[in-house]
């Protein structure tokens, strides 16, 4: 077949020239005419079961009705969208549809389209919304090919169903089949329990090709495999189908990338305190005590509830709980405070007011509000009516010691303004869960030659003088893997780093520290005990003089090759024998 | 032996990168400590030539130490290697000299290990004056009198 | 200098002998230094006694050479006499340099050495347990001895050293060199070491045979291995001080197929030569294990005497604390 072979037609009268091989549905759709579907999608090959999609075609003599979805356009065929009899047969269909699927909207929209106020047929049930579309049934045979559902039974009887009715082993949970259904006949719900589990709320079900952040540079979207359906199933590859610039390539492999820099910065962050830590809290254990990050979460408009504040059942809270400090300036975890925690539950205290009626209380040792505008905020907050309760929450418990505290999770915490241990019942708990040093820093911190603080951040060359600086040169800090730090510290702390290593970059040359090591050739015998012991290799022998010598710019000064040098040939300049003798002598002096 | 009111003097070889900043950290956090310790800051544990700690007794110290970062860590990749080497090499030379082991000691003290530091000066204080004093004078009182 | 022939001086302190030797093996060319020079004190040779000495008027010998080790008061007297009557003190010799091998005596003290010179040594024959003793008395008369320090010094411990002629003992040339700069007036400033600033590596045939990288998993004692005539002794695992001992010796160990012990002493820059080796020594160790570490270094059975083998007095602690001796 000639992929380029154009074929004329005539569509309701007006000329169209096509590709051969293009259905009836595809050419009226490119001339902007209407017609309507049920069962058809573009992404899967068509079936013509629901027959909405009937035209009248004239082939020569011939003059014949003919589904335009499936139907292959042919030199001269002439074609009518909506002559009587087309719009004839298809109100019958959708009267026999509406008869089989009453609940079925998309039949309903076209019957209110066409006129059609009730079928004439018996309704057999009607709460039926399945049209026989088969539209969930080829997606998961074409596109999943995970084969996990079919149609059992003929005639009226026919319905989806998975292998015997039971739950299919071969279903691998994808729900793409609930994405496909025109009518809302298979739902996310059926396949989910319709439990909000705010525990694996965190980032919620995401699509397997997804851009990782909205912030991400490049822009780029990538397959996540651990979702993606193709590796699953071997199937699908529907994004490779629709990328007109067939830029996704599902057999491209992971590469390790080398590549030569003079200057590093890092910047890789935090995690979030644990909050199971804390046995008393009972996170992870109850339902509705959650975390900072899994609140964000659901306030997020596009998250799993659609930025609705829910409880597990699904009901909003009456009272939510916003506890402080979570594995923050605690002995028993980080002593250091996160500096993050105060405004953000702030924020989530004003977000819930604004979505919900619920009464906000919030339990702070000190209310942190160091930055601009931030304790402005603040008073916003205790005019918008959150109350606020000085002191460290000690326990959350679901044990009520009262008719009112039944079914509520109570927050046990000594009020250090009233000088009083209170119970305070409410629906949900947000943590303010800390920040904390990456698992890998300390990995990370020798891979790059620098240190951590006692905190377990990187540590800075000096607190005030080079705040963004390493003990390695040319490596910078940027961002919360140096401390705990807010958006604008960070990227106030990013813009010096990334200035700082541009300016190394651009000047192109280094300035030693002038403390390496050299050798005296009058004094050294070529004795060669120093070479090895250099991690840089910075020495070498010079056979012509037999003489070792340092080449300066490799050498970092550590002084090893000094203290090993048997005929004191080598010094460290600043460092030399006679100084720190001196120095020895010195201390003594009382 | 032990005596409280001998207050032992000790000098400290620090690798400026962990140990120096380690008890610059426990100085700027304001822990106190045995005040005993005086400190000589070298670059690397490696730059702590033998010649010194000897300097360091004969000079008066009752004990010596030499700090750096933990094994894997040193700034300059294995300069602490080579001074655990030396350390061991020398508490066996130094003992034949009369001076005990515990006189002289190695510590792995981070950036971070302030609180270490600390705890290191008082006890090695605590431990060189249950020693009680030195007195590593080369024998040099013994000719004067006739 | 012009008429009179310069005035020299030898004496010896507690030495074994061999830097005499040393002079007499100038051979004929003694019979050179004997012509331009006029020996004015020589126990070993003439006789001289102290009263000569004494008599002399002060700076009046151009040159003493001293050699061996201060033990005795008898040995500080005399160099400190020698010291007033002449113009430049020579010590001649590791012992006077350093401290020598007597010097190895200072891990003692006079008590304990006594005690197994006179007591326990296998060949001991004392049944009634006699110690020398600064006073006796004999039929009435008192008679005394020298008396024994506990410290073993080097001379310029105890008096004024001008120049020193490193070596166990200071070989021919070191010696000739010396005498010749000394008659032509052409020495270097006072207080140096009359042989070259390097150490012997730099003149040792060996040393090429040294691989890339040295390091030493093993430390063998040189009776232990076959040793190779032509390797580096520490790419074979033993334990030369080379590296660390001035050059000028001529390599006389070396190509006896011996290691070198050190007898020449430090080079300039270096404040204690045991240390400063055995700061190389551990350097170059092919391990970062502790238990390792600790494992090849107690195969090091001595490490002080060997490292200290004729340095100790001169070294920066001089001696075993006294106390610790038991
Ligand atoms: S160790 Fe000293 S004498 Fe030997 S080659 Fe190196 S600098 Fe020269
Ligand atoms: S001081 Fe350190 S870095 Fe420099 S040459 Fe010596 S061993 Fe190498
Ligand atoms: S270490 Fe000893 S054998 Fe090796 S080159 Fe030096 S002097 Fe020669
Ligand atoms: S759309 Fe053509 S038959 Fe359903
Ligand atoms: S830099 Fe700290 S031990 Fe080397």
């Amino acid at each position: 077949m000639n992929e380029n072979k154009k074929i004329k037609l005539f569509i309701n009268n007006k000329p169209i020239e096509v590709e051969e091989g293009t259905t009836i549905l595809q050419a009226a759709q490119k001339m902007d005419i209407e017609i309507p579907t049920l069962c058809y999608h573009s992404l899967l090959e068509p079936y013509a079961a629901c027959r909405v999609c009937v035209v009248e075609r004239k082939m020569g003599e011939k003059v014949d009705l003919a589904t335009s979805c499936n139907t292959e356009v042919k030199e001269g065929m002439e074609v009518f969208t909506d002559s009587e009899k087309a719009v004839n047969a298809r109100k019958m269909n959708i009267e026999l549809l509406m008869a089989r699927a009453p609940a079925a909207e998309p039949v309903q929209e076209i019957a209110q389209k066409m006129g059609i106020e009730k079928t004439p047929f018996e309704i057999k049930d009607p709460t039926e919304k399945c049209i026989l579309c088969g539209l969930c049934v080829r997606c998961c045979e074409e596109v999943v090919q995970a084969n996990a559902i079919g149609f059992v039974d003929r005639g009226l009887e026919r319905e989806v169903s998975p292998p015997f009715g039971e739950p299919s082993e071969d279903c691998i949970g994808c729900t793409a089949c609930a994405f496909f259904c025109p009518t809302e006949a298979i739902t996310y719900e059926d396949l989910h329990e319709r439990k909000i589990i705010h525990e694996e709320m965190d980032l919620g079900p995401s699509k397997a090709i997804r851009v990782p952040l909205r912030q991400a540079v490049p822009m780029v979207p990538f397959v996540d495999e651990e979702s993606c359906i193709h590796f699953k199933t071997g199937g699908c590859q529907l994004c490779e189908k629709v990328c007109e610039k067939e830029a996704v390539n599902h057999e491209a492999e992971e590469k390790e990338i080398e590549l030569d820099v003079g200057t590093v910065i890092l910047a890789s962050g935090f995690k979030t305190f644990d909050s199971k830590r804390i046995p008393p809290y009972n996170y992870g254990r109850l339902d509705n005590i959650i975390s900072g990050l899994e609140f964000e979460r659901m306030v997020n408009a596009s998250g799993p509830t659609g930025g609705e504040i829910r409880m597990t059942n699904g009901e909003k809270p009456q009272s939510v709980g916003l506890v402080h400090c979570v594995g923050s300036r605690d002995e028993n975890y980080n002593q250091y405070c996160s500096r993050v925690c105060c405004m953000y539950s702030l924020k989530f205290a004003h977000l819930i007011a604004e979505n919900t009626d619920a009464d906000i209380y919030d339990f702070y040792i000190d209310m942190r509000c160091f930055g601009k505008g931030y304790e402005e905020f603040y008073h916003r907050l205790l005019e918008e009516g959150t109350k606020f309760i000085r002191g460290r929450v000690s326990e959350i418990t679901d044990i009520p010691l009262s008719e009112k505290e039944e079914g509520k999770l109570i927050i046990r915490v000594e009020d250090t303004l009233m000088d009083t241990v209170r119970r305070v019942p409410v629906d949900m708990v947000v943590l303010a869960t800390g920040l904390e040093p990456n698992e890998d820093q300390t990995e990370l911190a020798r891979m790059f030659n620098i240190t951590t603080s006692q905190d377990g951040f990187f540590l800075e060359r000096h607190p005030k003088l080079a705040p963004v600086s390493t003990a390695s040169d040319g490596v910078f800090l940027a961002g919360a893997c140096q401390g705990p730090k807010d958006i604008p510290d960070t990227v106030g702390q990013a813009g010096a780093a990334a200035s700082e290593a541009l300016a190394l970059a651009d000047k192109g040359t280094f300035e030693l520290e002038p403390i390496t090591a050299e050798i005296d050739e009058e004094v050294c015998a070529g004795c060669q005990l120093c070479i090895g012991l250099c991690p840089y290799t910075a020495i070498s022998y010079d056979k012509e003089k037999g003489v070792s010598v340092v080449e300066e710019a490799l050498c970092k000064g550590c002084g090893t090759c000094v203290s090993a040098c048997p005929s004191g040939a080598s010094q460290q300049k600043h460092f030399r024998d006679q100084q720190i003798m001196a120095e020895i002598e010195g201390i003594f002096i009382e | 032996m032990g005596n409280q009111s001998f207050d032992p003097r000790l000098v400290g070889f620090l690798c400026n990168w962990c140990s120096y900043t380690g008890a610059d950290l426990a100085g700027t956090s304001r822990m106190t400590y045995a005040p005993n310790l005086r400190i000589i800051r070298v670059m690397c544990s490696g730059r702590v030539d033998p010649q010194f700690i000897l300097k360091a007794f004969k000079e008066g110290a009752d004990g010596v130490l030499v700090s750096g970062c933990h094994p894997g860590d040193c700034h300059y990749q294995e300069g602490n290697y080579k001074a655990l080497r030396r350390h061991r090499l020398l508490s066996n030379m130094l003992e034949q000299m009369g001076i005990e082991k515990e006189r002289f000691r190695l510590e792995w003290v981070s950036a971070a290990e302030g609180a270490k530091f600390q705890k290191v000066c008082n006890e090695f204080t605590e431990q060189i004056r249950k020693l009680g004093p030195l007195n590593m004078n080369g024998g040099k009182n013994e000719q004067t009198e006739a | 200098m012009s008429k009179q022939k310069p005035k020299v001086a030898f004496y010896w302190c507690s030495s074994c002998g061999g830097c005499e030797e040393s002079i007499v093996d100038l051979a004929e060319d003694i019979l050179k230094v004997t012509d331009a020079v006029d020996i004015v004190f020589w126990p070993v040779a003439l006789d001289f006694k102290r009263k000569d000495v004494e008599a002399m008027e002060d700076n009046s010998i151009d040159v003493s050479f001293i050699n061996g080790a201060v033990r005795l008061s008898e040995q500080q007297e005399m160099v400190e006499l020698l010291r007033k009557k002449s113009k430049m003190v020579v010590a001649h010799g590791s012992c006077a340099h350093m401290g020598g091998i007597p010097g190895l005596g200072n891990f003692w003290n006079k008590e304990t050495i006594f005690h197994r010179a006179y007591h326990t040594t296998p060949s001991t024959d004392n049944p009634d347990g006699t110690v020398p003793l600064e006073k006796t008395k004999v039929d009435g008369k008192e008679l005394s001895l020298p008396r024994f320090f506990d410290t073993v010094r080097s001379l310029d411990q105890v008096i004024d050293v001008d120049y020193y002629l490193p070596g166990c003992a200071p070989p021919r040339d070191i010696i000739m060199n010396a005498v010749q700069a000394i008659l032509k007036g052409e020495l270097p400033p006072k207080g140096s070491v009359l042989s070259p600033n390097k150490s012997l590596c730099d003149d040792c045939d060996r040393n090429d045979s040294k691989p890339e990288k040295l390091a030493i998993s093993e430390i063998k004692r040189p009776w232990e291995v076959e040793l190779d005539p032509e390797k580096c002794f520490l790419a074979q695992g033993v334990l030369c001080m080379g590296p660390a001992t001035r050059t000028g010796c001529g390599e006389r160990c070396i190509e006896a197929n011996m290691p070198c012990r050190g007898c020449f002493g430090p080079t300039d820059q270096v404040y204690d030569q045991g240390a400063k080796f055995l700061s190389s020594i551990a350097s170059i160790l092919d391990t970062d294990d502790e238990k390792e570490i600790e494992k090849i270094v107690n195969t090091i059975v001595d490490p002080a005497g060997t490292f200290y083998r004729f340095s100790l007095p001169a070294s920066t602690l001089r001696r075993k604390k006294m106390e610790a001796i038991k």
